[in-house]
């Protein structure tokens, strides 16, 4: 349980989440909203969001969407300052319509990914990343 | 799909061995002075395939007390669902009776009186008999270790696990799945898998962090009993989390339920007729997992220690627990024809000392392997007055000998101690060897640490823990039970979300309530850090001990759950 100067800080940063949580999830909102254009947003049935449950080192984490057909994907950390993590385009010609690529999280959060499908609509997929202190397992 | 008739009849075979009207005999049995071997070992099973499950025995060669936990609970969909359940619910379920022989070796209360009476449980030698038992009346029998099995003694830890690695390869243990093990180091864990192990060492769920693809061995298949199994092996989701992940720095664990599908996918796509996952997910963790992955058959579940005496089925998938320390084996007989498990017997077999009798090779090679260490474990340090225990959500009492030494040799105003479920009881009146010590700390980040830290941070600390045991989604659960602390007295209100769960901090020496900008002095142990500068706990226990004489312990009552006030 002993905790380095360095994790004890992150920890603050990551305390200090709960505070403007709502402030940056309205920034999540309007991220999707400039994504969509305003249109409505389907859960997902034909995009996959893969993230771990609970985040290894919260510095670097491995996430992954697959939507097959789609034109492009964003992906957003919702509890992060900056919730945007990028925008995947996908062309014509590209084999499969999926990516991966690791982020940063500055606490526990929802990773959040919607996708432009090849017909117009957009579906959206959420989960949860926990970001713990650790330890005291076994 | 498994009609529900056949497992009803499955029921009924297991509680056999009792007599005729379930578990309840036990206990007239045990008046009866009929506890015998082959009543313990049963008759042999009605199926084709045999599988033997032993798991989280944490190095403990030797016959000991294992006191089950008296708080255990379930959140979520696990709530008040076995096994969270405890005493006198768990006795009722099963139909235990009251002082009966299974009522000592399932639950907590007259603890003491009940071990007098029954003796002492597990010791390697006498699982070994058991296991030659099974495979004289199934000569095809898969036996299968579950993981924890190299660490949690002295010995064990003075070998690096090679001990255990050479006494399960004897016992014939034909696969095997991961926790503990990895806190060996992954040099070690390396060289024993390349020299020493004679099976398969199973992990679907473990990456190659740099290239997140398959580290280790998903699955190993046999053929007996005409038919094809697969074993799929999971490791503890949350290694790196729980433990320190500096030990295995290029390693990634998790979950990984898609994963864990697709090796099931590929079991049956390969012609497995019965798939079968060796599991260290934790009980709950696999009950989600039976839920959410269809074509498992049966889960082996390890991790949380628990013990039941009958299979929980989730659907169409059969989850076994078979408890820690060696206190018990499971034998599996599964009905295979036609392409499909068409039924299950289950027999939860208590390994009482005193009754199976040690088989003798198995007891020489054991010996040969505490042989140099003999003068070290024997040396008795003191005495205790108490019954000291530690499995259980909250701090046991051994919990509290090892906060007590840590706030006295340590100095400090608050000690915290992890939620391990690991560790051996020791009854009133008995002496406190070097082994009991180790069998309560053996592990390879031992460093007693002395720092600062402060209020509110260390409010942090325990809703961060708390949050990891008492998520109602199991699989952001990480791992132990609630840290134990000393010098400092809390509330917990289980059913919160993180951040609320704990109130009403106190300093216990001055009986202030925590301020959350005054730094405390902590001491503590098994930092996941690198680095972590400190004496290794089991001298600052004996040390303690040492000036006590004999210790006494009072049941701890510094940590309120809310519903209780």
């Amino acid at each position: 349980m002993y905790l380095s100067r360095r994790q004890t800080m992150a920890l603050g940063t990551a305390a200090l989440v709960f505070g403007p949580r709502i402030a940056w999830a309205t920034a999540t909102d309007d991220a999707i909203a400039e994504f969509t254009g305003g249109a409505d947003v389907a859960e997902a049935t034909g995009l996959t969001l893969t993230a771990p449950e609970i985040a290894e080192n919260g510095n670097t984490v491995p996430i992954e969407v697959d939507a097959p057909g789609a034109e492009s994907i964003i992906v957003l950390a919702s509890g992060n300052p900056n919730p945007d993590v990028g925008t995947f385009a996908f062309g014509p010609l590209a084999a499969s319509q999926m990516a991966s690529t690791r982020i940063r999280l500055a606490g526990t959060q929802d990773v959040v990914a919607v996708a432009k499908m090849a017909d117009g609509t957009f579906q959206r997929a959420s989960q949860e990343v926990k970001v713990t202190i650790g330890g005291c397992g076994g | 799909m498994i009609p529900r008739r056949h497992f009803l009849q499955a029921g009924l075979a297991a509680s056999a061995l009792w007599g005729t009207s379930g578990f309840g005999n036990w206990s007239r049995l045990a008046a009866q002075q009929s506890l015998t071997q082959e009543g313990l070992i049963g008759e042999s099973g009605s199926g084709n395939v045999t599988l033997i499950h032993i798991t989280d025995i944490h190095a403990q060669t030797q016959p000991i007390w294992f006191r089950e936990p008296s708080i255990n609970l379930g959140v979520g969909q696990a709530e008040g669902q076995p096994p969270h359940l405890t005493g006198k619910a768990f006795r009722q379920l099963y139909g235990i009776d009251d002082g009966s022989a299974l009522d000592y070796a399932l639950t907590y209360e007259d603890f003491t009186a009940l071990a007098r009476e029954y003796g002492r449980m597990g010791g390697l030698d006498r699982i070994a008999t058991v296991v030659k038992a099974i495979r004289a009346q199934s000569p095809e029998a898969i036996l299968l270790d579950g993981g924890d099995t190299w660490q949690g003694s002295l010995p064990a830890h003075r070998t690096q696990g090679a001990d255990m690695v050479h006494l399960f390869n004897a016992l014939g243990a034909e696969a095997m799945t991961s926790h503990w093990e990895f806190t060996l180091g992954i040099e070690r864990v390396t060289e024993i898998i390349e020299s020493e192990l004679q099976m398969p060492f199973l992990g679907a769920n473990i990456f190659d962090a740099m290239w997140d693809e398959p580290a280790y061995e998903a699955m190993t298949s046999f053929e007996r009993g005409g038919t094809k199994i697969a074993v799929i092996g999971q490791a503890f989701p949350y290694l790196p989390i729980a433990n320190p992940s500096w030990m295995f720095p290029d390693l990634s664990f998790g979950v990984r339920q898609e994963r864990m599908a697709s090796v099931v996918q590929e079991a049956r796509d390969g012609g497995a007729e019965v798939v079968v996952v060796l599991s260290h997910n934790g009980f709950d963790v696999d009950r989600k997992m039976a839920a959410d992955v269809p074509g498992i058959d049966v889960i082996l579940t390890g991790h949380t220690h628990d013990a039941l005496p009958e299979p929980v089925q989730i659907g169409e998938t059969f989850l076994i627990a078979s408890g820690s320390h060696g206190k018990f084996v499971s034998r599996v007989d599964l009905d295979v024809r036609d392409g499909r498990m068409q039924g299950l017997e289950h027999r939860l077999i208590p390994i009482f000392s005193d009754v199976i009798a040690p088989d003798p090779e198995m007891t020489a090679l054991v010996e040969e392997t505490r042989a140099p260490f003999k003068e070290e474990l024997t040396e008795e340090i003191g005495k205790t007055d108490s019954l000291l225990y530690r499995r259980g959500n909250f701090n046991g009492t051994w919990d509290d000998l090892i906060c007590d030494a840590l706030l006295e040799q340590r100095d400090a105003e608050i000690a915290l101690s992890p939620g391990f479920r690991w560790g051996a009881s020791l009854l009133p009146g008995d002496p406190i060897t070097r082994e009991d010590i180790f069998n309560a700390t053996a592990m390879s980040y031992p460093a007693a640490y002395r720092n600062e830290m402060s209020g509110e941070m260390l409010k942090i600390v325990l809703e961060d823990v708390a949050d990891n045991l008492f998520n109602p989604d199991p699989y952001y659960q990480q791992g132990g039970d609630m840290v134990r602390v000393g010098g400092l007295g809390y509330r917990i209100d289980i059913m919160q979300k993180q951040g609320d769960r704990i109130s009403d901090m106190v300093l216990l020496a001055s009986g202030e309530a925590i301020d959350p900008s005054r730094n405390y002095v902590i001491a503590g142990w098994a930092s996941v850090n690198e680095g972590t500068e400190g004496p290794p706990i089991w001298n600052v226990v004996e040390a303690h001990i040492r000036d006590r004489g004999t210790v006494s312990v009072a049941e701890n009552t510094t940590v309120a759950l809310k519903s209780e006030n």
